[in-house]
């Protein structure tokens, strides 16, 4: 059995892959920018480390974090749209 | 102390719930039936042949453990806002992975990859930076197996089980628990966890639903759980406080941002991604599993609704325990049998990353340690047997671990296990994209940064207790006066490491090893066929979907 050893002889040479299609440029930028979005927002933390407002009782440290999860999942959603589409098959 | 009043309705309902899972657990291995689960990718990977929905609940209940509900609470519970990193941490962990995932999707499917070791063994040529990376999976998820028994035995102490004289008769019900989870995983694989996975999340999102309409209402509203908690944490010391102060800054974005870096580092989670069976399936998984998020940040809001109602979270050994206080709220509050769900819910949610990390654990030593060290000429039906009595002796090992040892000493491992996995990062993702690095520079760069990380966390010291492993964040070096994560700052003399290394390597020409992969590999998908270098030609053709021909 072949092992994945460098000197082992090759395996017979596999159907090469079809592989999926690769976004150019112009889409990667675009779905790069949703995806650093909420690094951007939740990583500064001291712009929401803050009490006030408050929304429902809640403190604007939390409400604002609970917000990002949704923005967050919706912008990660429009981002696999996006790449899905350029990805499509050759 | 404790009294041990044992609540009759509670233990039926957990009781009931538990055998149920059992049930469930074994019939798994009929589910989605392979012709043989005498192969890695069946029993190890259910085949590599879960969808979206499946995938949602596998990584759902791997990701987001008992452990994890009943420490982040703990957390807020102890000290306040500084808990609640676990929820930007599972933000942008997504929009992360979402980035690498699928190139190690496609190139795992197109190798027939069963661990992240087996790809760095294929992508740099290298044993030992493969057999490094499998060691620190090994060693990272072995306490977290442990931990997982902490939160069943938190449960347990609230119900009023164990603390009577006789420690055969307290540890009772644990061996039960774990030797029924042995048993199926033993013999269903990962279709056991993705299975009772579905009872445990619907049966978590429930509980906790319940727990945020229900109990603000009985404190006096979310205003006055968060004003309550705010005066009960400034009584702690150090204090604490519901929105972290200038000093909290720098080590809860450090720890939100080490801990979305180093999850999809542990083996377990690379399992799940792996069982997936198309390109696409992790990255849409990528957007709709925040929901978990959602949910964890609504559990470690109990934390603060635990302060505000001032349960008691004194154990039976007569100390203060914060892993008691949600366990606790949910008794004092709730009926008896809906506390009963809630405590069934817990107890499974520790059982499914249980069975998925041993599942994990036995892949990496199989591929990684016994064919790679032991038997090169390992059959497919071996690794797979061999990883089925791996996964029992891990589960023993986990339960040895928590019985006989300090609990503490498992919490240590825990914290010290994020600060490992983060290690492997410059070798697994950057070498997803790039094999600009030399293997030795990044074998170089993971010694020292797990030094370096280790030395590190045991010189915190617990402001209260004066223990060693006090905490996770430390000094930044270079940065006056700031804390960070440690994991963190070990990453970074990791990669100085690694890059220094790589530029004097090449200069030095010394061999950079044989790449078995190509580019196109990193983009392939499911009817692409499967270069088989490491699986007997008459198997490849035969039974999982992975294997049809495009």
């Amino acid at each position: 059995m072949a092992t994945m050893s460098p000197d082992s002889p090759a395996p017979a040479e596999p159907p090469p892959a079809r592989p999926v299609r690769r976004p150019d440029t112009g889409v990667l930028a675009v779905a790069g920018l949703l995806l650093i979005a909420p690094f951007v927002a939740l990583l500064w933390v001291s712009s929401y480390a803050k009490d006030s407002p408050r929304l429902l009782g809640f403190p604007f440290f939390y409400w604002y974090q609970f917000l990002w999860v949704l923005v967050s999942a919706g912008l990660t959603w429009v981002a696999y749209v996006i790449v899905r589409r350029a990805e499509r098959r050759r | 102390m404790r009294p041990h009043h044992v609540d009759v309705t509670v233990v039926v309902i957990v009781a009931a719930v538990f055998l149920l899972v059992t049930v469930l657990g074994f019939a798994a291995a009929r589910w989605r039936r392979a012709e043989s689960l005498a192969h890695l990718d069946e029993w190890g990977l259910g085949g590599r042949s879960f969808g979206t929905v499946v995938t949602w609940f596998l990584l759902g209940g791997d990701l987001y453990t008992a452990y994890t509900f009943i420490a982040v609470p703990a957390l807020m519970f102890a000290a306040g806002a500084a808990g609640f990193f676990a929820v930007p941490y599972t933000v942008i962990v997504y929009p992360l992975v979402f980035v690498f995932l699928p190139r190690l999707w496609s190139v795992s499917h197109r190798h027939g990859y069963v661990t992240p070791a087996d790809f760095i063994r294929g992508r740099y040529g290298s044993r030992s930076l493969s057999i490094a990376v499998a060691l620190t999976g090994l060693l990272a998820t072995m306490p977290y197996i442990a931990l997982q028994l902490v939160g069943i035995q938190a449960v347990l102490e609230v119900a009023g089980i164990g603390g009577s004289g006789n420690a055969f008769l307290n540890d009772l019900p644990l061996l039960v628990a774990f030797a029924a989870l042995a048993a199926y995983t033993y013999s269903s694989g990962l279709r056991a966890p993705a299975l009772i996975a579905f009872v445990k999340d619907l049966l978590i999102y429930a509980v906790v639903l319940v727990a945020v309409l229900y109990i603000p209402g009985k404190l006096g509203g979310w205003g006055h759980i968060f004003d309550s908690a705010q005066t009960a944490l400034g009584t702690h010391t150090p204090k604490g406080s519901i929105v972290p102060g200038p000093a909290g800054i720098w080590p809860y974005a450090t720890l939100a941002l080490g801990s979305a870096m180093a999850l999809f580092m542990y083996p377990h989670s690379i399992t799940a991604v792996l069982s997936t069976r198309r390109r696409d399936t992790a990255r849409r998984n990528a957007a709709l599993l925040p929901a978990y998020s959602l949910l964890l940040g609504l559990i470690a809001l109990l934390g603060l609704m635990a302060l505000t109602a001032k349960v008691s979270t004194v154990g039976f050994d007569g100390k203060p325990n914060a892993q008691l206080a949600v366990p606790q709220l949910f008794a004092d509050l709730f009926p008896s049998w809906f506390t009963g769900v809630a405590f069934a819910a817990i107890a499974v949610g520790a059982l499914v990353p249980a069975a998925i990390m041993s599942i994990a654990a036995a892949n990496l030593f199989t591929r990684n340690v016994y064919r790679e060290l032991l038997r090169p000429q390992a059959s497919p039906a071996e690794e797979a047997q061999v990883a089925k009595v791996v996964s029992l002796l891990v589960k023993v090992g986990a339960l040895v671990f928590v019985l006989s040892l300090d609990r503490t000493l498992a919490i240590n491992f825990q914290l010290l296990g994020g600060i490992w996995m983060l290690q492997i990062f410059p070798a697994l993702v950057f070498g997803l994209f790039t094999r600009w690095f030399h293997r030795w520079a990044l074998l170089a760069g993971w010694a020292a940064a797990m030094v370096y990380g280790t030395v590190k966390a045991y010189n915190v010291i617990n402001p209260t207790t004066g223990k060693h492993f006090g905490g996770s964040a430390a000094a930044i070096p270079l940065l006056q006066g700031r804390n960070g994560y440690i994991a963190l700052t070990a990453f970074v003399l990791n990669l100085a490491v690694a890059v220094v290394g790589t530029v004097v390597l090449r200069m030095l020409r010394v061999p950079e090893g044989v790449d078995a992969t190509s580019p196109d590999d990193y983009f392939s998908d499911v009817d692409d066929a499967v270069t088989d270098a490491t699986r007997h030609p008459a198997q490849a053709g035969s039974g999982a979907p992975l294997t049809s021909t495009g």
